[in-house]
């Protein structure tokens, strides 16, 4: 790649982790706002969204704002999760203080292949939280239901297993009365199994019923039964994404 | 029955001919075995609309048509895996007890959720009686059940009860009597999807043919391999055989699809249960109920920190104002009789008169009208579901001091009594969690404790002082819960918590449960309070609490500026909380204490008496729980904290009062 499109790339995703961030739940994120995000001139945002329109990541209106399409969704979560396990690397393994992971990761999340963020992942036991901010570290792309298999596979020298299509969402992102179906698991073997217990097996559909205010608990309705989750265990339940808000 | 398990139908056998018949009710937590449980057998298990109230088994008798029958209730569990202790001490007890018949209660509401329990009871070959409870909840959610379908395709005897009124429990109890008497008869065909069964069935071989001499049924222990249950794995490891097959079986499980053996299981057991819950209920539209909106303030933004907070102060408050009014009534009707006369104090015959005199009237006036109160709003707090809204909405506020909602569950109930409060701290998942919050319960004032900020304070002060009192404790619990989290550091587990549905409370319920907190009260703590109160006043008179309070002077009178006898007071109150006001009355020979204390010691004495020690059984049972070492640093750490704030507070106050 020429070094002008390898520039260009990364600033489109950046673009794209920017207006995840900025997107609440996928409404629309107006220009100004991006511009203000990156401190430069509307202009120059808009001709960037355009391109990405082009290129069939994002939805660009002049009027409505942008949203990210199924494919920018995919391309801002995978930048966003290479972004914030980097930043996970560089606290818990490298000791770099908090406010300096950010821009550090922000550096190298462009050049971290997908199977160096695979293995980084498993070696970092599956995070689930980014050091600074706290912020849900997106599922990966491969196509499971647990990591379990993730290791159980890696084990046996991880053939080729495919990627997963659909794009997943932590069910903390969810609005109250969000219909959903499982897809993924994270995390340690005792949870997994109580959630199992309690009927959140992957493919179940499941119900947003409520969500606490000030970061608490969200209490879903799966198999007839109400389950409050706490932000730590919920975080780690994914379900398929039905982008475009609706 | 095949030959594998010819020993254990022997000794089933052998059971049943004998006299008496044992028979245990499982289940998910809060469907309302502890209610059956009380029906069955007349006793008054504490019961209550949240889940994992019991946490040990309990025992009761029943004589049903000249049969004996022991009951057992279990503790709640949503399956057999090992995720915590009640799991285990469920799984264990059906397969080394072996009861006569199991009485599985399932809520007819959440029917599916449930049937996964009743599967693996299936699966262990559990002489089994479904009881589908709460039949007239479901039917207003809307939900009917085809009975007869239902047994059919679980192989098992069906009885819809409605336990909380007693309906369909003769009907229950026959079936289950039948159950003992020619249990092949409901051996069930549940089968799985072909590839998962044919696994079982090879491995179930393989066990079969080692000859492990096992307790529990070779299929299960077929399934719970597969599942890679450790504690079953440890009990094969002897045999390679089985080893070796279960893990070959397994990893196939796993190839095909995609997912850990465990999950593949649990996913097609969900699979069965929902096939078979679609196949038997019908759900019929219903509008918004009562419940749906009390549900939707009590978890509002705004109004649901509210509710919280009205559950928590309302019951003070409420304790407060209704306590006092009775209070003052008996005082008033006891006063006319009263015959206490402080010239005979010295005499023997004095003694004795003035205690038992002094006795009744303050068990009469100061432990009543408080207590029954507020145990009869607990027990409708506890029978409304509120709980686990609070616990809901409190979640993000208990991360703070390192637990998670469901830990202000077992806090809220140390406002009546720390005991059972500490017991019931084993619904948090570790051991570590059940540490913190039962650190913070000995600080939670209970109704003990209540019973001396309410003679000392609000009787005599008035009830600001006494709540503020309360206001001072709960900021105490966040600060040194903090403190705790630091001392005990680790990982904190996440919530994980079925919401109870809200219902009006029972009358008869809350009536239960009130009477039978009470009673304990009152058959045990006020004879002891009349003899207490006759010893104290004897020792007075002889001079040897004198001699005792001086000794212990330099902290109660220099640090605390309470007056020497307090030494002796805080000594009695050790024994139990209570016994600090009794011994004041019993010592002056008056409830008119404002004539012996000013009002900063009424204040400081009724602070420190609020945190300075667990009471003798709150400390007999942080032992038995957590060991002496355990026990001994959280009374140290309760003391050091009381003569510090008790001291502190004896300055500041001294500039207000």
């Amino acid at each position: 790649m020429p070094k002008s499109e390898v520039e260009s790339s990364k600033s489109m995703q950046d673009y794209l982790r920017a207006i995840a961030a900025l997107s609440n739940n996928g409404d629309p994120v107006a220009t100004t706002e991006i511009s203000r995000y990156f401190k430069i001139a509307p202009a120059s945002v808009t001709e960037m969204l355009q391109k990405l329109s082009e290129n069939g990541y994002v939805n660009y209106s002049s009027y409505h704002g942008s949203t990210l399409t199924a494919k920018g969704f995919k391309e801002a979560q995978k930048i966003t999760r290479k972004h914030r396990l980097l930043e996970r690397f560089l606290s818990d393994v490298l000791h770099i203080g908090k406010d300096q992971v950010h821009t550090q990761a922000c550096q190298m999340e462009h050049s971290l292949s997908d199977e160096a963020e695979e293995s980084l992942c498993r070696f970092l036991k599956h995070p689930d939280k980014c050091p600074d901010d706290d912020k849900i570290i997106p599922a990966c792309d491969l196509p499971f239901s647990t990591c379990e298999e993730c290791i159980a596979l890696h084990k046996q020298g991880l053939e080729e297993v495919g990627k997963r299509q659909q794009n997943l969402k932590s069910i903390c992102n969810l609005k109250s009365g969000v219909h959903a179906k499982i897809s993924f698991i994270r995390g340690e073997h005792r949870i997994l199994q109580r959630l199992l217990d309690m009927g959140l097996t992957p493919g179940t559909p499941i119900k947003i019923e409520r969500v606490a205010p000030l970061k608490g608990p969200i209490e879903v309705c799966v198999r007839g039964s109400k389950v409050a989750l706490g932000q730590d265990i919920a975080a780690n339940v994914f379900v398929e994404s039905t982008q475009k808000s609706s | 029955m095949s030959c594998h398990s010819n020993s254990a139908s022997n000794f089933k056998k052998q059971k049943n001919n004998g006299k008496n018949l044992t028979i245990a009710l499982a289940g998910n937590a809060n469907v309302g075995k502890s209610v059956l449980f009380n029906q069955l057998t007349g006793s008054s298990q504490i019961i209550g609309n949240w889940p994992g109230k019991t946490v040990d088994k309990a025992e009761g008798a029943l004589t049903f048509e000249g049969q004996k029958i022991t009951v057992i209730d279990l503790p709640g569990i949503y399956s057999f895996s090992t995720f915590g202790m009640e799991e285990l001490v469920s799984r264990e007890y059906i397969a080394t007890q072996n009861p006569d018949a199991v009485i599985n209660v399932v809520d007819a509401a959440v029917l599916e959720r449930n049937l996964f329990f009743t599967m693996q009871l299936i699966e262990m070959d559990a002489p089994l009686v479904l009881c589908l409870n709460q039949v007239d909840e479901a039917k207003k959610k809307g939900i009917t059940i085809n009975r007869k379908k239902l047994e059919q395709l679980l192989g098992v005897p069906v009885v819809p009860t409605v336990a909380i009124r007693g309906e369909g429990i003769y009907e229950l109890t026959k079936t289950a009597l039948n159950v003992t008497r020619d249990r092949q008869n409901h051996k069930s065909h549940l089968r799985y999807g072909a590839e998962i069964e044919q696994r079982i069935s090879k491995l179930d071989q393989t066990i079969q043919n080692a000859n492990l001499n096992l307790n529990y049924p070779s299929r299960w222990v077929a399934i719970k391999l597969l599942e890679n249950d450790p504690e079953i794995k440890k009990l094969v490891a002897s045999s390679e055989s089985v080893n070796k097959a279960s893990e070959a079986l397994a990893a196939e499980i796993s190839a095909i699809h995609h997912e850990p053996s465990f999950a593949v299981i649990a996913s097609e057991r969900y699979g069965l249960a929902s096939k078979i819950a679609s196949e038997v209920q019908r759900q019929a539209e219903v509008r918004t109920t009562i419940s749906d909106r009390v549900e939707w303030i009590t978890t509002h933004r705004v109004l649901g920190y509210v509710t919280s907070a009205a559950v928590i102060a309302g019951l003070l408050v409420w304790t407060f104002s209704i306590g006092s009014l009775l209070s003052g009534l008996f005082s008033k009707g006891l006063s006319f009789f009263s015959p206490v006369n402080p010239a005979l104090s010295g005499s023997i015959q004095g003694i004795l008169w003035n205690g038992v005199w002094g006795g009744v009237v303050a068990s009469l006036t100061l432990i009543i009208p408080f207590v029954v109160p507020f145990y009869l709003m607990l027990a409708m707090i506890e029978d409304s579901g509120i709980l686990t809204r609070v616990a809901f909405m409190m979640d993000s506020a208990m991360h703070k001091i390192g637990l998670h909602g469901k830990a202000l569950i077992p806090m809220i109930l140390g406002y009546g009594c720390n005991v059972p409060a500490i017991r019931a701290c084993r619904i948090m998942e570790t051991k570590r969690e059940r540490l913190l919050a039962t650190f913070a319960i000995t600080f939670a004032p209970c109704a003990a404790r209540t019973i001396v900020i309410l003679g000392l304070v609000a009787v005599f002060l008035g009830p600001w002082w006494a709540l503020s009192l309360y206001v001072v404790d709960i900021a105490l619990i966040f600060i040194l819960g903090r403190i705790a989290l630091k001392v005990v550091p680790g990982q904190s587990t996440g919530l994980i918590m079925e919401m109870s549905s809200f219902k009006v409370p029972s009358l008869s319920v809350v009536a239960r449960q009130t009477w039978a907190r009470t009673k304990s009260l009152i058959y045990i703590v006020v004879p002891l309070y009349i003899a207490g109160s006759v010893i104290v006043q004897a020792l007075y008179a002889v001079g040897v609490l004198q001699q005792v309070s001086n000794a212990l002077s330099p902290i109660t009178v220099f640090w605390l500026g309470l007056p020497a006898i307090a030494g002796i007071l805080l000594i009695l109150g050790f024994v139990r909380k209570e016994m600090v006001l009794l011994a004041a009355v019993a010592i002056f020979s008056s409830t008119n204490l404002a004539l012996f204390f000013s009002p900063v010691q009424l204040v400081t004495l009724a602070l420190v008496n609020m945190i300075y020690i667990p009471c003798l059984s709150t400390v007999a049972v942080l032992a038995k729980d957590y060991g002496w070492k355990t026990a001994a640093v959280i009374s140290v750490a309760n003391f050091a904290v009381a003569i510090l704030v008790g001291g502190i507070a004896f300055r500041l106050l001294s500039l207000v009062l």
